[in-house]
């Protein structure tokens, strides 16, 4: 399984943290701190996995960002950056080509996304569409809530130029519910 | 109270602060107000003002007053803030937290939630971070959603499922029976979820591993249509189908084919298959690659298969990504073991490895080609690596010392060869040579005694050339101490002797003394070789005033050590020669290290030291002098006796010398003293019989034997062999008396011809009680390696009654398994 995965800078700020075992804040701290040390004193083009205690470090950068996955020892190096390269590709098609100041001002996103691709340290979906898709179903549901309604399933809701829509909620795919936000659907969801 | 600023808000100005100072002022304004609002129990923003603070907390600032507003959060009816509740909860309540049981009724409800996306929010908390309480009370709600048809919800309860095991492994049973149709899943994302878990029960129960092995039809099955079905644009991965679902099937092949034959010739086909058709252009294929030959090496595939996976593992060794390179070094490490002549065909490239710019690439090559050292290749390894030695990053260079040690230990060609890469190492990497080398080394160079004259020139012309590297001068200066005759004298057969005088030697080593560049310890070891050294050059007197001159060393070492010696020259100067005799040849013990024997745990030698430390000899110091007088010549068989600390009357430094003049035939002793003990046992010299005189002793079937039975002190030897060096015997003396009063000041002394070497360990006592009421034991260790009859003079002095008594008697009454 995987133990934690770390996002951050070039700088060593921290960008996101996920962590899949239980531990004590302090640690959390010193281990950040430790992988950021380790991972950027690195070469340039040195090969991208590490030892760490008895796990296995497994980094990439991509544009300012270091992407910063810890596995067990019994896990695949190799699968570990196609798992990292594979949420760095469902953020891009989130947020149409992603740069850092997208996950800073949009952290809880990047959380959400990675809640519906990784789960207790174990990938829970293979397909990028399907990701995809639940993230944009659960903004939409979301969406219906930020103008003030209380209710919940099964309401009806006027939605984006008077299209009724029945709420996506019952089904998985959710092939009948056509995305017409765009932009206007994106800026809507900055109700928090 | 106007409304909390909005998350992006409060973003933005915190990223336009300057300083530190500023951020946590801004950070502190705001937590303020949060709080407030917190207080005002405001329903309306509680989302946004958690929001707010899960930022912060990401900053590294103390976010533990919303732990409490993420459960109201996750209790509300609002999809939004339930979103924000758990993803709080997942960053700031985990097991450690009080209030962390307090989520379980909500997450309960939320899994019974008539919205998926609730119920997905739920399962993903309780998968990612849910205690053991939590996972008890909620097994069964997540075992219901595992039987579920929504494929969303479904791969959600499987992961979730694999966290309650790995919390409680006792609730596993639990969800068996949901697992009976997972497999039939078309819904990739079930699939793969359902494969981790049947993983996660495999690995944690024999059982469950028997039950799932009939999966593995299926399971290749499902595998085969990955790669033989035409592209998905769903599932593709540069040209791959699925690659993630694909590795963690192989991953569970690899456990259930394990020590199964069936199963693993069920996979042979298919492993075969994935390992050749693969695309290996990309990362992506390399990475199923992998992880097939990490199944094949593990399962009890069949030979072809195998040598097909080491292959694999060689082209990976030639790609130009480093990852890759990588990752077949780790690899082949793991196989070295099983498959060691397969691996070593790729010899050549793995050295070549050592070369590589990649500092993880190096070390795992390093460690690689230290387990392809064999006897056939030592030669040209040891060139590469130590090539590699002379030119690696300060990190590498103590490893690849100690194993470059470790195996020219086990693969010597010759001990010319050995002493050399010794010096090589030494030479080049010798600061970094690990502190207890130095004395293996010198007990190894002790060992090799024919090599002792090269070595000690070898030494002393690197010393010529470079003092700074602290081992190689200690071991240098060692040898010098012990073996400067032979450098003086210029013996030397395998190399061209060099011509050194006595003084120059000397100023070599006064150079080691003043010099900035010694520590310490090396400094004790350079005074000692040159006190040795007064046994063995005939400029006592320079010796002498450089000893007195540290006798006021401000080092306290140093200083002891000076002082010491200074007495040695000055009252026991009769003890000297003794003292300072070559060591004898040192035994290894399995942990690589001396027996307390000899303890060069860099230090001189401690029977010398110990000797200096006891309070003065109180016998007569005539007595030995006339031993001593029967040396007659340098020929002297020495025998360094330990002894215990407190005994007074110890002859700590006292030689018994019965030399060369010991004829095979056992002629009178010189001594006055009446031959040969008396009383024969009668199950001596029988060879086979082994009636043990002592119940402990049986070792090797030995019999023991009596050497000395007169005057009522008897003594009996016992025998053992001693483990690792088969031509050492380890005789244990046991002394018993048989009359009315005690014997004390009770030494035993013994001397053995030339060809032998002979160590007595310290005694028990010094008192042996009256009426056999106790013995007196002590150790001798004999070295016979030319495998002669054993023959010993002993000596034994004791009070009786207030009178001195002292007899000579020869033992050579030897069982032949004792030296054969």
């Amino acid at each position: 399984m995987m133990r934690f995965l770390l996002l951050f800078s070039r700088q060593g700020k921290l960008r996101l943290q996920k962590w899949f075992t239980p531990i004590p804040e302090r640690e959390k701290k010193k281990i950040i701190r430790d992988m950021t040390t380790m991972v950027l004193a690195r070469q340039p083009r040195s090969c991208n996995f590490l030892h760490w205690k008895d796990l296995k470090i497994i980094y990439k950068r991509y544009a300012s960002l270091y992407f910063c996955l810890a596995i067990e020892n019994q896990e695949n190096e190799l699968l570990a950056l196609e798992v990292i390269h594979r949420y760095v590709e469902l953020l891009d098609k989130y947020f149409g080509n992603v740069c850092e100041l997208d996950i800073i001002f949009n952290f809880e996103k990047a959380y959400f996304i990675l809640d519906e691709f990784l789960l207790g340290g174990e990938i829970q979906e293979t397909s990028k569409q399907i990701v995809n898709r639940c993230i944009e179903s659960s903004d939409m549901l979301q969406e219906y809530y930020c103008e003030g309604e209380t209710d919940f399933p099964g309401t009806w809701r006027k939605y984006h130029g008077g299209v009724y829509e029945q709420t996506c909620i019952l089904t998985c795919g959710l092939k009948g519910i056509e995305i017409t936000a765009g932009e206007e659907y994106r800026s809507r969801m900055y109700c928090i | 109270m106007p409304a909390p600023i909005r998350l992006r808000e409060l973003i933005r100005t915190i990223r336009t602060a300057r300083t530190q100072a500023e951020e946590r002022e801004m950070i502190q304004k705001e937590c303020a107000a949060i709080r407030s609002s917190f207080r005002e129990e405001d329903n309306t923003y509680r989302c946004r003002n958690v929001a707010k603070l899960l930022y912060m907390h990401m900053l590294g600032y103390p976010a533990h007053f919303g732990q409490l507003e993420c459960l109201k959060l996750i209790a509300s009816q609002k999809f939004t803030d339930k979103r924000i509740g758990y993803l709080g909860a997942m960053l700031l309540l985990d097991e450690r937290q009080d209030v962390h049981l307090l989520m379980t009724n909500c997450i309960k409800n939320d899994l019974n939630h008539s919205t998926q996306y609730v119920q997905g929010l739920a399962l993903c908390t309780l998968g990612c971070m849910g205690s053991s309480e939590m996972c008890r009370d909620l097994a069964g709600e997540v075992e219901k959603l595992l039987k579920t048809s929504n494929s969303y919800l479904r791969k959600k309860a499987a992961l979730c499922a694999v966290h309650v095991i790995r919390k409680v492994p006792e609730l596993m049973e639990m969800f068996l029976p949901a697992t009976k149709n997972l497999l039939s899943e078309k819904n990739h994302g079930v699939l793969h979820t359902s494969v981790v878990l049947l993983t996660e029960m495999c690995e944690r129960s024999p059982d469950m591993l028997a039950h799932f092995r009939k999966l593995v039809p299926q399971l290749v099955r499902i595998l085969k249509n990955l790669i033989m079905s035409g592209y998905s644009p769903e599932h593709d991965v540069s040209g791959i189908s699925d690659p993630f679902l694909q590795v963690r099937i192989l991953r569970l092949l690899r456990i259930l084919g394990k020590s199964d034959d069936d199963s693993s010739e069920a996979m042979n086909d298919i492993l075969a298959q994935v390992a050749t058709n693969t695309e290996t252009s990309k990362n992506v294929g390399n990475a199923i690659l992998y992880e097939t030959v990490l199944t094949i090496m593990d399962i009890k595939s069949e030979s072809g298969l195998r040598v097909l996976a080491i292959n694999i593992l060689g082209r990976f060794l030639l790609n130009n990504d480093k990852n890759i390179r990588y990752v077949a070094l780790t690899s082949l490490l793991k196989t070295v073991q099983t498959d060691h002549n397969a691996v070593q065909r790729h010899r050549s490239t793995i050295v070549d490895c050592l070369k590589d710019l990649d500092v993880s690439i190096k070390r795992r090559a390093m460690e690689l080609s230290f387990a392809l050292v064999n006897g056939n290749n030592i030669r040209g390894m040891m060139k590469e690596l130590l090539y590699f030695l002379d030119s690696c990053d300060p990190e590498f260079k103590a490893d690849c010392a100690s194993g470059v040690f470790l195996a020219a230990e086990k693969y010597a060609p010759s001990k010319r060869w050995h002493i050399d890469t010794i010096m090589r190492v030494l030479t080049t990497a010798g600061s970094y040579v690990r502190d207890d080398s130095v004395p293996n080394l010198i007990q190894l160079i002790t060992n090799s005694v024919e090599m002792h004259a090269y070595t000690v020139q070898r030494l002393y012309k690197a010393l010529l050339d470079d003092i700074s590297q602290q081992p190689l001068v200690q071991v240098a200066s060692w040898c010098i101490g012990e073996y400067g005759d032979l450098l003086v004298s210029g013996q030397c057969e395998e190399e061209e002797p060099i011509q050194v005088t006595e003084d120059e030697v000397l100023d070599v080593l006064e150079g080691l003394l003043v010099s900035n560049l010694s520590t310490p310890v090396t400094r004790g070891y350079a005074l000692t070789a040159i006190m040795k050294l007064s046994t063995r050059f005939s400029s006592v007197n320079r010796i002498k005033k450089v000893v007195s001159i540290y006798g006021s060393s401000i080092d306290v070492e140093l200083q002891q050590r000076a002082v010491e010696y200074n007495a040695l020259f000055k009252k026991y100067d009769h003890m000297r020669p003794a003292l300072l005799e070559r060591m004898p040849i040192m035994e290894k013990t399995a942990t690589n290290g001396p027996t307390e024997i000899v303890q060069t745990n860099g230090e001189t030698e401690p029977s010398v030291v110990e000797s200096k430390h006891l309070p003065p000899v109180t016998q007569p110091s005539n007595q030995a002098n006339d031993l001593l007088d029967l040396l007659g010549g340098n020929d002297v068989v020495p025998v360094i006796q330990t002894t215990m600390p407190t005994k007074p009357a110890s002859a700590g430094g006292e030689l018994l010398d019965l030399l060369g003049d010991l004829s095979l035939s056992g002629g009178p002793p010189p001594a006055p003293a009446p031959s040969v003990p008396t009383s024969q046992p009668p199950f001596l010299l029988d060879g086979l019989s082994s009636q043990p005189l002592f119940n402990d002793i049986a070792a090797a079937g030995i019999p023991p034997m009596t050497a000395y039975n007169k005057n009522g002190l008897k003594i009996d030897f016992t025998f053992e062999r001693a483990n690792p060096n088969p031509n050492i015997a380890v005789i244990t003396i046991h002394a018993s008396n048989s009359t009315e009063a005690d014997m004390t000041d009770f030494v035993f002394q013994a001397a053995v011809p030339k060809t032998f070497q002979l160590q007595l360990l310290s005694p028990s006592s010094n008192v042996v009680p009256a009426l056999n009421q106790g013995t007196v034991t002590q150790v001798i260790r004999v070295l016979n390696p030319q495998k002669q009859q054993l023959r010993m003079r002993i000596k034994l002095t004791y009070t009786l009654k207030g009178s001195a008594v002292q007899d000579l008697a020869e033992v050579n009454n030897f069982p032949p398994q004792s030296w054969q």
